[in-house]
């Protein structure tokens, strides 16, 4: 079993990573580039626990270690 | 000769490489502005370190689309020197300057300190002042200097002299211990196939004065200074 | 909301409340309450702190400026000047400890370059609960890699500071930072308004709601509600600090601008007031003119809002146009977003309406003061019943040695530094772990030495004694390496003030320290005080940190501590005691935190600084270290260690104590010098001549560590090993794979 865990900064934190890419886009010329925000994306492969514990666990280790619930929040999906 | 020392906004190692070229060792010595077009008309451009665009999305990622770079793309290509340092090596990398990329730190830390690197290739203009295998001690500063390379391209390198520097130890032995970001084989710099083109993590321009501990990093801008002397 | 609720909200008192009634002849509305808040938290006010820190000197020929702007100036002669100061950051740094140091850095960078300086040195004085604790090492990762993180990237270098664990800051870390910076004297700005007219121009990153609160947070106890205040945390870019700090040094040297001032830790408030009530000048601005990074935000919330990385400059409107392209050069909005009026008033506006309108004097200066009562805590006598007789001697005092190197209070804090850029600028000559960070100036003949130093148990158990040994072994850091004193900056750490005992605590530090301040006549430039550092009613320690900065002329390099030839004398400068009260020997050994700090005689200290100035000066001695935590062993085991070739030593010393108090104990007004054979005559007259007592200990020598009192064989230990030990136990502890 696969899932993908999306992590990225709470909205109204700054983003100072995101702002650079968005100003160096706008530089190339893209101007249709309104906002960029970045994050990291994990991938992650789990063996030996069926969909509903996973569906305690993804969160549960999302919040205590993929993200930092200060300044982060995260969503996640099954890949397969 | 004159040097041109590049500016790109995050850049702070650009104030010492000038100082180093234009107090120590008396050469015209001139700043160049990432958003020109214009080269000065100088015989070597330096990359200098720092943080260009905070190293945000990438380290060096965001510089190589500066205006100047056409110009130094060009330059290189028509044989002009361009030595990279630390975060001009990653910018010289991402703009296909050189061959590879750069990783993380193995021990995901930065990492300041004075390290060993030993000349693997004393024939290119940056190094013909040093002897072969020399170690000269000279700082490293920086967070994504674990060099890397796919093995074709390794091949390349090592097929063509193209490996300038491996971390050693003090005595000049290449080992894991000595590896300190963790970089593929040691290499602490490479060049581009003819030579004209020298990237290279640790910071000659820390290394310049007795007074701060080494005057190793002199080898190499003297070795550029005495290669322009020697082409005239 | 009910009113009570709304002041406690916002950490006013009732009677802080009818005060501005007073004051503005009518209730604020919540964006005045809101202003009043933050101007008027212990953070900005100094409101329980003011009438102590007035016992403090602040003049001498030297200072430019002292405390009351954003750093105090200091001449170095030749038309140049140096700008420092230190800031504490604990509590951002404890609630997010990468951010909150990282910004703790990004602020102190920009009270210097305000001033018109380049900044060319951090420094860092950390404190954290032992390293046992998982926590207590996640919030030193964090905290260290979040200064290496803004301090590397601004190309501004980290050369030095100190370490140090105490279980009482394992719920409240302490992160000060110091910075240091270089100005031409003719080029130095304030905060100034000049006349009415004059544009308001808003410089740097856009205004989001970061930290709204922060600054009267810093002024509160910390609960186990912590986590409701989580929203408040700021977020630094460093890259944006670059590109305001070239461009703010590129106007101010063409001398486009009147004044300029950081939106700190009170944001638009804070600098719009200043700037206005220090010129007797009022402020007009338009909210809708600042730029936002959010949408829907309120006039408070822009007010209040903490976002990092922010000027306000003050200039005349004709350069308006000049100063937008320099900004524009770095990529940077320079936006105009009211004007200096003469009103003596801040005036807001917002959509059309004017939303605040307060007299900028109520705002600054009118806060209330307070002579908060002070009393003795009920167990300080308790806390000196320390029975000698009661402690078991060591057996092995080789292996005392080696556990006190290789606590983290001691051992080697290459961990650290190491993920600092302690070399860029390329002025760094001694690196971190000398007694003193020292860097030379280019284009002249002259370095700056700069050290951070305070010890929170001393002030614990006496706190007068610890205020005063404080500033000494300040000065005295920096007598090791060869300078002279200039100016002190401090950032004085305690719980909360409005308990008598620790209300006695911070006056009685402070007491000491301006006493020993006159002794050795260096003025204080400004600093910092951090009050509440408590969680659920535990205070920390009281914390006092100094900075002390000094010159050194006329040398080719500065004095360090490591041994440098093999035969040099070893000299013992200053009296051994019998001593144990307050020592890391019996906090390790005995677990015990008891006992009187070591006394501190003000003028045999004054006459070892002087002596060591000079001996280093006239090239007598070949290197100086002074004795501090851990006594003479740990010092003369530094010696080897920071010595290139790790030379070892043979000492013996004759006085009748105990052989742990020698060994171990804390006896203030040491140094340990080694010099050549034929230096020692010159050494010695003018030892007599400065009324230092000295004697020759031993010498240098091979590659053991050999201790010997009386003759009897205390300490033998291969350097090497010992090397090893101290080296890398932080290491082993933080990074053990």
């Amino acid at each position: 079993m696969k899932v993908r865990v999306l992590v990225r900064l709470k909205n109204g934190v700054l983003d100072p990573q995101g702002q650079t890419v968005r100003h160096a886009l706008h530089v190339l010329g893209y101007h249709q580039i309104k906002d960029v925000r970045q994050g990291k994306v994990f991938e992650i492969e789990l063996e030996g626990i069926d969909q509903e514990t996973a569906l305690r666990l993804i969160p549960e280790i999302a919040d205590k270690v993929l993200a930092n619930p200060i300044i982060e929040t995260f969503s996640w999906d099954f890949l397969d | 000769m004159k040097f041109g020392v590049v500016v790109f906004p995050g850049s702070n190692c650009d104030y010492d490489t000038y100082y180093v070229l234009k107090e120590i060792l008396n050469q015209p010595t001139f700043f160049l502005w990432h958003k020109d077009h214009d080269l000065k008309g100088v015989d070597c451009v330096i990359l200098p370190g720092g943080f260009s665009y905070g190293d945000y999305l990438r380290s060096g990622a965001i510089a190589r689309f500066s205006p100047l770079m056409e110009e130094i793309i060009e330059f290189a290509q028509k044989g002009g020197l361009v030595l990279g340092i630390c975060n001009g090596f990653q910018i010289l990398l991402e703009a296909g300057l050189l061959e590879g990329a750069m990783l993380r730190n193995k021990k995901l830390k930065f990492l300041c300190q004075t390290i060993s690197i030993r000349v693997e290739n004393n024939k290119i203009p940056f190094t013909r002042e040093a002897r072969p295998g020399q170690v000269l001690r000279i700082p490293i500063a920086h967070f994504d200097g674990n060099y890397y390379a796919p093995p074709e391209i390794l091949d390349k390198l090592k097929k063509n002299d193209q490996i300038i520097f491996r971390y050693c130890t003090e005595t000049g032995e290449i080992n894991e211990e000595a590896n300190v970001n963790g970089s593929i084989e040691n290499i602490a710099g490479i060049s581009n196939t003819s030579g004209n083109v020298l990237g290279m993590m640790p910071h000659p321009e820390r290394a310049a004065e007795a007074l701060l501990g080494s005057c190793d990093g002199l080898i190499i801008f003297k070795s550029i200074i005495n290669f322009q002397k020697s082409i005239i | 909301m009910i009113l009570e609720d709304l002041l406690r909200e916002h950490n006013l008192t009732k009677y802080e409340y009818e005060r501005i009634i007073s004051l503005i002849g009518r209730e604020p509305n919540l964006t005045e309450l809101g202003i009043f808040s933050l101007m008027w938290s212990e953070h900005c006010s100094y409101k329980s702190s003011k009438i102590h820190l007035q016992k403090l000197p602040t003049s001498g020929p030297q200072i430019i400026q002292g405390p009351g702007e954003n750093a105090g100036v200091v001449d170095i002669g030749d038309e140049m000047a140096i700008v420092f100061k230190i800031e504490s950051h604990n509590h951002p740094s404890f609630i997010e400890p990468f951010q909150g140091a990282a910004t703790g850095v990004g602020g102190i960078l920009r009270d210097i370059f305000t001033m018109g300086a380049r900044p060319i040195a951090l420094l860092d004085s950390l404190r954290f609960g032992p390293l046992t604790v998982s926590k207590n090492r996640a919030i030193m990762e964090g905290v260290v890699s979040g200064i290496s993180s803004y301090g590397n990237s601004v190309g501004v270098p980290t050369v030095g500071g100190e370490t140090f664990f105490h279980p009482s800051y394992s719920h409240n870390p302490l992160v000060n930072v110091f910075c240091l910076g270089l100005v031409n004297k003719g080029k130095i700005f304030y905060a100034r308004a000049g006349s009415p007219g004059n544009a308001v121009i808003y410089v740097g990153a856009k205004t989001g709601r970061d930290g709204i609160h922060g600054a009267t947070m810093a002024s509160a106890e910390f609960d186990s509600q912590v986590e409701k205040k989580r929203p408040n945390v700021q977020v630094g870019d460093p890259f944006m600090e670059k590109l305001l700090l070239e461009a703010c040094l590129e106007v101010m040297d063409k001398g486009l601008i009147v004044g300029i001032q950081d939106m700190g830790a009170a944001g638009l408030t804070c600098s719009t007031t200043e700037i206005a009530a220090k010129s007797g000048t009022g402020i007009r601005i338009n909210l809708d003119l600042v730029p936002q990074r959010e949408e829907g935000m309120t006039p408070y919330e822009i007010m209040l809002s903490e976002s990092q990385e922010r000027m306000l400059l003050i200039a005349r409107p004709e350069n308006v146009p000049e100063i937008q392209k320099i900004f524009a050069k770095w990529d940077l909005d320079a936006v105009v977003i009211g004007e200096i009026t003469d009103s003596q008033k801040l005036e807001v506006f917002f959509q059309g309406k004017k939303v605040v309108d307060v007299p900028v004097e109520a705002v600054v200066n009118l806060c209330p003061v307070y002579d908060r009562p002070s009393r003795k805590p009920e167990n300080y006598d308790f806390l000196h019943h320390l029975d000698y007789n009661s402690l078991d001697q060591a057996q092995n005092f080789n292996e005392v040695l080696l556990s006190l190197i290789s606590h983290p209070n001691i051992a080697n804090k290459e961990w650290i530094f190491r993920q600092y850029d302690h070399m860029v600028q390329t002025n760094t000559v001694l690196l971190p772990g000398a007694d003193a960070a020292v860097l030379r100036i280019k284009g002249s003949k002259k370095f700056l030495a700069m050290t951070l130093d305070g010890n929170g148990l001393y002030c614990y158990l006496d706190p007068r004694t610890g205020g005063k040994i404080a500033v000494a072994e300040a000065c005295r850091n920096l007598a090791c390496v060869g300078a002279k004193p200039l100016g002190i900056t401090n950032c004085l750490n305690f719980g909360n003030p409005e308990k008598p005992e620790i209300m006695w605590q911070f006056s009685e530090v402070v007491t000491g320290m301006a006493e020993a301040c006159r002794y050795f006549d260096v003025p204080v430039t400004g600093g910092n005080v951090s009050f509440y550092n408590e969680t659920e009613g535990k205070p920390i320690i009281p914390t006092p940190v100094i900075g002390a900065v000094g010159l050194i002329e006329g040398l080719s390099q500065p004095c360090s501590p490591g041994f440098k030839n093999e035969g040099d004398l070893i000299i013992l400068a200053g009296a051994n005691k019998e001593e144990l009260g307050g020592s890391l020997y019996l906090q390790i050994m005995f677990g015990l935190e008891k006992g009187w700090p070591p006394e501190i005689d003000l003028e045999a200290e004054r006459k070892l600084h002087l002596f060591s100035i000079e001996a280093i000066r006239r090239n007598l001695v070949e290197s100086a270290h002074d004795i501090s935590e851990g006594g003479l062993a740990v010092a003369l085991a530094e010696c080897s260690f920071l010595s290139d070739k790790r030379f070892g030593f043979l000492v013996n010393l004759e006085d009748r104590i105990r052989p742990d108090a020698l060994l171990f104990g804390e006896t203030q007004s040491r140094i340990v010098f080694s010099l050549k054979k034929e230096n020692f005559l010159a050494f010695a007259q003018l030892a007599a001549q400065k009324e230092v007592p000295i004697k020759i200990i031993g010498q240098v020598q091979g590659k053991r560590m050999l201790f010997y009192q009386s003759g009897n064989l205390l300490i033998d230990l291969k350097v090497e090993e010992a090397f090893d030990i101290w080296k890398n136990s932080l290491e082993k502890i933080l990074s053990p794979f």
